[in-house]
């Protein structure tokens, strides 16, 4: 039988039946995605953008409750946009700058992210998760009712499969029983506890950390009100906790995050009368409501591979990392970027089978950095040895009195975009003083032009973008059309500085991602072809 | 990029000595900890070279 393991926040794809049920032999489909969360959902527009069938299955009926994951990145927020709903997010969303770490009850130091101007997105917002997929649902549903073939299946929840070497068979069971469905190319996206990477019996190896912290988020009554900042705590004096963090949601909710140790009874910690004993020794006589909580645990691992034949990972299914940094949505909607071109231009059958390969490369460059990244910030807040924590306080009691302590202190790394230096896609980066920032394997930095967004000119296909350089407008590499996009950095000090640097003309392939294939700094009709042909595993 | 002096270099080591001594005494084992501890992140920054600590840290590792 079907039950729920969650509440729902928003129950936008009941079930129904659908045809392919009544048929008496499985219906094969281009793409089945399986899982309807952010990962999943955001794979469906990528694909349905492109026009290519896709197919999602979800054991539930729509988007689970409780804020989960409040903290998203600039560079998520620039691939949603390029699915047409980044700007929902940014309008509901939280801007933050500031950060404030506290030791004890000193404040230790204050940090900015000093945003850069000359970005449509700011570096993070803070935004519950049920919005954040909302707004994907409904981009979803915007474009199936502009005809593009993509399909969302709730109560269909994926009980078995079996791979072929051409087509998986997947054994779908419904509220009105049992059927089969094939599929061409599966992308699992059923989440950290993946049923079907079990079922497929494939390694999840890592770290486990030995602690847990209780979430509370809580809406403020009354006139109190905290700053929109992040406020971090190592060793709070109100002792409910290891360390505590405070952050702002919208709708006047707030994140607080209880650093609670490894051995304790989760059942009774989740009990409200002991989530407010902790809330009330840390904020004091404050009347507030409770929105949601949960206690979580750990782990930074991820699969050998992200992509077995005819089947893909993406997001938690195929990597984990601790929350720190917010390096675990953020990086799933990485791999969507990813990975949809690629599958796009195979089923189009205009780049061979192993650019898929590349997807896997890629993204786990980019799992390692942010596991990496997220395993340093948890030892740093979760000492693991007696020295480590020596170490740890004695960063902690300098950086107030000495500024170079500052940098080690180490409470989140927060999440950065991956840049694919040195990977098989990469085509020559030739462009004499260009910035570090742009260079090859490089997410496109956003930029004020012609009083729109660089980034909103770009992505979905292969471009070439000119600065003060001739280049023909189009360009047809053996069935991969290149067009160009003429931009001058007259005038654009930061055009220049992003993309120019000491050079003064610059040509630049750009990947559907928004990456960076190749750079030079003059058009050369040869070396573009190479590097699209090495930007697509022909070559 | 520079390497590890490990000549002679401090003019009165007797000196050095006694005080490095003296920062401790008194001191409970947690808190002599703790001095050490800063004192490795203090004088690590003002080195700073990669390659100096690096070898300075493999030479301490050595028993």
């Amino acid at each position: 039988m079907l039950q729920d393991r969650y509440k729902l926040a928003y129950k936008v794809y009941p079930y129904e039946r659908s045809a392919d049920q009544d048929k008496p032999d499985a219906v094969r489909h281009p793409v089945v995605i399986v899982g309807g969360g952010p990962i999943g959902i955001a794979t469906a527009i990528d694909l349905g953008q492109q026009g290519i069938a896709t197919l999602v299955l979800d054991d539930h009926e729509g988007i689970g409750m409780g804020s989960r994951a409040i903290c998203f990145a600039k560079r998520c927020l620039e691939v949603a946009d390029r699915y047409g709903c980044g700007e929902p997010m940014l309008h509901k969303g939280v801007v933050w700058n500031l950060g404030k770490v506290f030791h004890k009850d000193d404040k230790v130091f204050e940090f900015n992210l000093l945003p850069e101007q000359g970005h449509k997105y700011p570096a993070f917002i803070n935004l519950q998760q049920p919005y954040f997929e909302k707004y994907m649902v409904d981009r979803l549903r915007a474009l199936q009712a502009e005809g593009a073939p993509v399909e969302i299946r709730g109560k269909n929840r994926v009980d078995a499969l079996e791979v072929k070497d051409d087509h998986v068979v997947l054994d779908v069971m419904t509220p009105d029983g049992p059927y089969k469905v094939e599929a061409d190319w599966l992308i699992a996206c059923d989440g950290a506890s993946s049923p079907l990477r079990t079922m497929l019996g494939h390694e999840f190896t890592g770290k486990v950390f030995q602690d847990s912290f209780l979430i509370a988020d809580i809406k403020m009554k009354g006139d109190l009100k905290f700053p929109t900042e992040r406020w971090f705590w190592f060793e709070p004096s109100h002792g409910q906790g290891a360390s505590t963090l405070l952050h702002k949601q919208p709708d006047d909710v707030w994140r607080v995050d209880f650093q609670i140790g490894w051995d304790v009874d989760r059942k009774e910690e989740m009990k409200e009368e002991n989530i407010r004993r902790r809330l009330d020794a840390f904020l004091g006589k404050v009347d507030y409501e409770m929105v949601w909580s949960s206690i979580y645990t750990f782990q930074c691992k991820r699969m050998d591979s992200f992509r077995h034949g005819r089947v893909f990972f993406a997001g938690d299914a195929a990597h984990q990392v601790s929350p720190f940094g917010a390096r675990g949505a953020n990086s799933g909607m990485q791999d969507v970027d990813n990975l949809g071109w690629k599958l796009g231009l195979v089923i189009q059958g205009k780049a061979p089978e192993r650019l898929l390969d590349s997807y896997s490369e890629e993204r786990i460059f980019g799992a390692d950095e942010n596991i990496l990244n997220s395993t340093r910030s948890t030892d740093f807040i979760t000492p693991k040895s007696e020295i480590s924590k020596i170490f740890r306080d004695a960063v902690l009691s300098l950086a107030g009195k000495a500024t170079f302590a500052r940098p080690l202190v180490n409470s989140g790394r927060l999440s950065v975009p991956c840049v694919y230096d040195g990977l098989s896609l990469n085509g020559p980066d030739a462009l004499a003083g260009g910035p570090a920032r742009t260079r090859v394997g490089a997410p496109m930095v956003d930029a004020p032009v012609d009083g729109a967004w660089l980034l909103e000119k770009l992505g979905g296909r292969f471009q070439l973008m000119t600065i003060d350089a001739d280049a023909p407008e189009t360009l047809d590499v053996d069935g991969i059309a290149v067009t160009r996009l003429a931009l001058s950095a007259k005038g654009n000090p930061e055009l220049a500085e992003r993309y120019l640097g000491e050079a003064r003309s610059a040509v630049y392939l750009m990947r559907p991602d928004q990456h960076v294939a190749a750079r030079w700094d003059q058009f050369d009709a040869d070396a573009v072809r190479d590097a699209v042909n090495t930007a697509t595993g022909r070559t | 990029m520079g390497t590890l002096n490990t000549e002679p270099n401090i003019a009165r080591p007797d000196d050095f000595y006694a005080r490095l001594l003296a920062a401790h005494e008194g001191k409970s084992k947690a808190e002599s900890d703790a001095i050490n501890a800063r004192l490795v992140l203090i004088l690590s920054n003002h080195i700073g070279d990669a390659e100096v600590l690096d070898q300075a840290l493999t030479l301490a590792a050595q028993s």
